[in-house]
């Protein structure tokens, strides 16, 4: 179900919009929790055209968030903001305790997973070495990339090089990507796009763990119905503008 | 915590050599493009022996220079704007990424330049002068040069529409100092000179591309992301 304002109610228990912990038993006063992403007002123009336009948007730890909106309507433009791809033109926003645009944004991108439309492998790597390096750049050993393709039900593909692989294949080891070194912050632009129902399950487990270990999930498509699924609450996003 | 610097650049190194041993592109396609480059001069001027063996060393860093350009911009096509974000998202140093794309083209370009003096030797009779061998450090630090102007070339005018006519277009003259050095070498050593200027001149050049392609790799990524 989306909800226009943006503030639907998030059933995790623990909790509330406003941005704080429930009171404890013992009635002491709640603790602030910082937002891992909090757009205010921001605005994004792309080659002189407007494609955001004074968004607002919180994201809590442990929380999943969804965005839904047709094609053109700026989601896309959204995850590349948080990602710290593309800087606000106006606005504030802030990504893991880091503020957007400044030089400072591009030091939490490896606490950032994010996910696009196209599967982002090389062709003429197998997905194992594909996976392996992107476990080595990350710091980890290059077994943790197999691991991961294990993970989605790809470790009999290890040696198959990638552009022999079928999309439902390249968009499972995408998603296998995410699985390497726990991102704080999770970004899926249309994750579920050419995946089967099986395939789909691994979307939802990504989700699960990430926000049970207190990591942020921000998941964009055009099926808010899809979305109600997986996240916590949904917000609608026309024209670049969110609610 | 990500990987340091050079075991980046070293990964970005291996990664594209593997694409290019699987591809097989430079070796199968670029390289005998190039032999038949040599192979026009001769046969279109039906010049006289010594006429041809005056041209040999202009047409030979002339052929390093265009197919030199095609096998670094194929090598930079390789990666596009979504691989690159998922590389920034490691933690990967741009500057690194530089580095890294940079030693893989140049382990490309200067094989693919040793072999290539071969048909010049033979299309153009050419008599290579004494110690010829001297020129095999001028031939690396030419690639070396080459690998990283072109990998520079690519990242200033990546995401424009017109990149692969731009790309070029920006990286010829700019190599000019290149091959000034390299050919004046060359000469040097047919006349009974030394090198060891021309060397200096083409390690100053290859210093000053090192450091332009280090500082502005991460005004370069972020405006390619």
């Amino acid at each position: 179900m989306v909800s226009p304002s943006g503030v639907g109610a998030p059933p995790r228990p623990n909790l509330i919009h406003s941005g704080q912990v429930s009171p404890t038993p013992r009635d002491q006063p709640p603790l602030p929790i910082s937002p891992l992403v909090d757009l205010v007002d921001v605005s994004v123009s792309l080659g002189g055209v407007g494609v955001l336009s004074g968004c607002r948007l919180s994201l809590l730890p442990g929380e999943s968030l969804g965005v839904a909106g047709p094609n053109g309507a700026g989601k896309s433009t959204l995850l590349a903001t948080v990602a710290t791809f593309i800087p606000p033109t106006a606005g504030t926003g802030n990504v893991l305790g880091t503020p957007l645009g400044t030089p400072q944004a591009p030091a939490v991108r490896a606490l950032i997973g994010w996910s696009g439309h196209v599967p982002a492998l090389y062709p003429d790597l197998t997905l194992g070495e594909n996976l392996k390096m992107l476990a080595r750049l990350c710091g980890h050993p290059a077994k943790e990339g197999q691991l991961a393709l294990e993970k989605v039900g790809l470790g009999g593909a290890v040696n198959i090089r990638t552009e022999r692989c079928s999309n439902g294949m390249k968009r499972r080891a995408d998603l296998a990507r995410l699985l390497i070194g726990e991102p704080r912050l999770l970004l899926l632009d249309e994750p579920d796009a050419g995946l089967d129902r099986d395939a789909a399950s691994i979307i939802s487990h990504l989700i699960r763990t990430t926000t049970r270990r207190g990591g942020g999930v921000l998941c964009v498509s055009h099926d808010a119905a899809r979305l109600s699924g997986w996240a916590d609450r949904v917000v609608e996003i026309r024209e670049g503008r969110i609610g | 915590m990500k990987a340091g610097f050079w075991r980046s650049a070293s990964i970005i190194a291996q990664r594209d050599l593997r694409v290019e041993i699987r591809s097989g592109e430079a070796l199968s396609v670029v390289f005998p493009f190039a032999v038949v480059a040599t192979w026009v001069v001769p046969l279109a001027t039906d010049a006289s022996p010594g006429l041809l063996r005056d041209l040999a060393a202009p047409v030979y860093w002339l052929i390093f220079l265009l197919f030199g350009m095609m096998i670094v911009f194929r090598q930079t096509a390789s990666e596009t704007a979504d691989h690159r974000r998922v590389l920034a998202l490691t933690g990967l140093d741009p500057a690194a990424r530089f580095v890294g794309r940079s030693a893989a083209s140049t382990l490309i370009l200067f094989p693919i330049s040793g072999m290539l003096v071969i048909p010049v030797i033979v299309l153009y009779d050419y008599r290579p002068p004494s110690g010829i061998w001297l020129m095999i450090p001028v031939i690396i630090l030419g690639a070396i040069g080459m690998s990283m102007l072109g990998t520079l070339a690519a990242d200033v005018t990546v995401g424009l529409r017109a990149r692969t006519s731009l790309a070029p277009l920006l990286m010829a003259p700019l190599a000019a100092p290149l091959l000034m050095s390299a050919s004046q070498a060359l000469e040097s050593l047919i006349a009974g000179g030394g090198i060891i200027l021309w060397v200096l001149v083409l390690v100053i050049a290859d210093l000053g591309l090192a450091a332009a392609g280090v500082m502005s790799a991460r005004a370069l990524e972020e405006i390619a992301l």
